[in-house]
């Protein structure tokens, strides 16, 4: 199904993503001052900040949806521009968007291949541009069973009859299934319970180990410490600080993020650099 | 695949809400899963009554086809409809684009003198065009559907009236091919229409397209959620596009079928179209708020009201309830949509 073989370095010095000086204005305001990412491979990133530090709009430029004023971004050190989403999965980026970027009343195989949706093998599919609905929905089980989230027990009911941990879920799948080189996850937590929470956090130490990196975008600073191998902060539109999270208390991230604390006083951390 | 690498995690109790008790709610779930049930019963009981109530008139075979071939132009245009509504628009030059197909095939053939097949296809290809212009509007100019349509309503009503200066060609004057769809053929000892025929078919088309290929799911998906749609890589503004073409050239085949069925070319024709096609729409439990629906539920929607307007016509009361029935079964559809759409949490 993944056409791009990925000679996927284990070694985390490999930058899976690179973004250097992202603009985006939208009229007078400016959300993306120059902003900078770096992502290793087969690494977790967690991206914190206060509301309006443009971390949505970051996550947006890097996943396509929006086109950034200026900057540049690198996947795997080649240069790309991602004039929308499509693009974007096109390189193997997929995104777990907040509002989950589902069709409600359609169910969960149409939403797991929802633009990207399979056909028949032969004349049936080549002519008459049949689905193979069919082959969709075996391969919807197998994906949610070895995700452990096959709780559902019919697939046919349209996706606004699940429970938000399972939607979460099912948007969740879909990026687990088709992102081969980035994943970047908005919020994943933010709308679930305690016991769906851990199971998202679970899948993305998952993820992790067969060794896509991936991006989450977290208010929830205990999600973020269980989970995250380096955090960048943003303020006001920019990356203010990048530091391990071994290296830093959670006091000292949130002061970061409200712009109590100087990077620069930091022990150990360097501002906007590699520690 | 890649998930086969992916051992599974550990399995919660599972998380899927209580099953509903109660006849009404499991009814409620049904009609939410499978929007034919509530229109197919309702076409089904109300033949029943028309039945037993006028008796024979009503369920003669001769009936059954002259119900079919009166509801046949609503059924092509509710077809084009169908499509719109999916995409949560709406779409109120259907009709005129029908009666503006109609009057250019007319034209062409009678007096340019064009080859009468060649006529029929740029009816046809008019059609594509005026549907195309409001898809323009609706995705380039982001204007909403609702008011796009109706200013392309006046236009194109309006350039009908132009360009036929108001005049209806003649049936003895129109030719044989044009008004080919209203013959009929002997099918099990009934007579039906070519263009009944063929109306059945091009609901199995667009049947088959909207369940069958990419293109309907992302129709649905368009209707549904039309940011998600975006995000999930689906070109919206391209698929809109599309369905607006598509709907004007299903209207430029309605066309036809008016002409078969009317004998003449006449610019007043068609008139209650528009509305009648959302009606038809509406009826067969199309959701107005887009992504659900199903295009047979239109046949049924347009069978619906032809029954009741048969059927109270038979029996002789003021036709005036006819007007009456259709107002209240639209109300009734819509509010029963709303219903069923409180499934969704």
């Amino acid at each position: 199904m993944n056409p791009r073989s990925d000679p996927r370095n284990t070694t985390t010095d490999v930058l899976a993503l690179q973004a250097r000086g992202l603009v985006k204005r939208y009229g007078h305001v400016t959300a993306l001052g120059g902003a900078d990412v770096e992502l290793r491979a087969g690494e977790v990133l967690a991206v914190i900040g206060d509301n309006g530090a443009g971390k949505s709009t970051l996550i947006k430029c890097l996943s396509g949806a929006e086109v950034p004023d200026a900057g540049e971004i690198r996947l795997f050190g080649e240069p790309v521009r991602f004039r929308n989403p499509l693009d974007a999965r096109d390189h193997g980026l997929e995104t777990v968007y907040q509002n989950l970027a589902v069709a409600p009343s359609r169910d969960i195989p149409a939403n797991l291949f929802l633009g990207r949706e399979r056909r028949r093998p032969g004349p049936l599919g080549g002519v008459f541009r049949l689905l193979d609905k069919k082959g969709m929905r075996e391969e919807t089980r197998e994906l949610l069973t070895s995700l452990g989230l096959l709780t559902i027990q019919n697939f046919s009911q349209p996706v606004e009859t699940l429970s938000g941990g399972q939607r979460q879920g099912v948007a969740v799948a879909r990026a687990a299934c088709f992102g081969s080189r980035v994943i970047i996850m908005d919020e994943p937590t933010a709308a679930l319970g305690v016991r769906e929470s851990r199971r998202v956090l679970d899948l993305i130490r998952e993820i992790r180990s067969r060794g896509v990196p991936v991006i989450l975008i977290s208010h929830d600073m205990p999600h973020v410490f269980d989970v995250a191998d380096r955090i960048h902060v943003q303020r006001l539109g920019r990356r203010v600080a990048l530091v391990r999270t071994s290296d830093i208390s959670m006091p000292d991230a949130v002061a970061l993020m409200t712009g109590a604390l100087d990077p620069a006083e930091l022990d150990g951390g360097s501002p906007a650099g590699t520690p | 695949m890649v998930h086969d690498t992916v051992p599974p995690t550990a399995a919660d109790p599972p998380t899927t809400r209580p099953p509903q008790r109660g006849a009404l709610a499991r009814g409620q779930a049904a009609l939410h899963t499978k929007p034919l049930l509530g229109p197919l019963t309702v076409l089904l009981l109300a033949s029943l009554f028309f039945s037993v109530w006028v008796g024979s008139r009503f369920s003669d075979p001769l009936n059954i086809s002259l119900i079919v071939q009166q509801v046949q132009i609503i059924g092509m245009v509710g077809i084009a409809q169908t499509l719109i509504v999916l995409t949560a628009g709406i779409d109120l030059s259907v009709g005129a684009i029908t009666v503006l197909a109609s009057v250019v095939m007319g034209k062409l053939a009678v007096d340019h003198g064009l080859p009468v097949p060649l006529a029929l296809l740029l009816g046809v290809v008019v059609g594509g065009v005026c549907g195309g212009l409001n898809g323009v509007l609706v995705t380039r100019f982001r204007i909403p559907p609702f008011i796009a349509t109706l200013g392309t309503l006046s236009v194109f009503s309006a350039l009908t009236l132009f360009y036929s200066r108001s005049e209806t060609i003649r049936a003895q004057d129109v030719p044989p091919l044009l008004s080919w769809p209203g013959r009929s053929i002997n099918v099990l000892g009934t007579d039906v229409t070519y263009s009944s025929l063929m109306m059945i078919g091009c609901f199995a088309a667009v049947a088959y397209l909207l369940r069958g290929t990419a293109w309907g799911a992302h129709l649905h998906a368009v209707g549904d959620n039309r940011e998600g749609a975006r995000l999930s890589g689906i070109r919206t503004g391209r698929v809109l596009l599309s369905v607006y073409v598509v709907a004007g050239l299903i209207c430029g085949l309605a066309a036809w079928f008016l002409i078969g069925r009317v004998g003449s070319v006449s610019p007043q024709a068609g008139e209650n179209l528009n509305l009648q096609s959302i009606t038809a729409v509406v009826i067969g439990g199309t959701s107005l708020f887009g992504g659900r629906g199903h295009v047979l539920g239109t046949l049924l929607g347009s069978l619906i009201v032809g029954v009741f307007s048969s059927g109270l016509a038979l029996s002789g009361v003021d036709a005036l309830w006819q007007v009456f029935t259709v107002g209240v079964l639209v109300i009734v559809a819509v509010a029963a949509d709303q219903w069923i759409r409180k499934v969704a949490a």
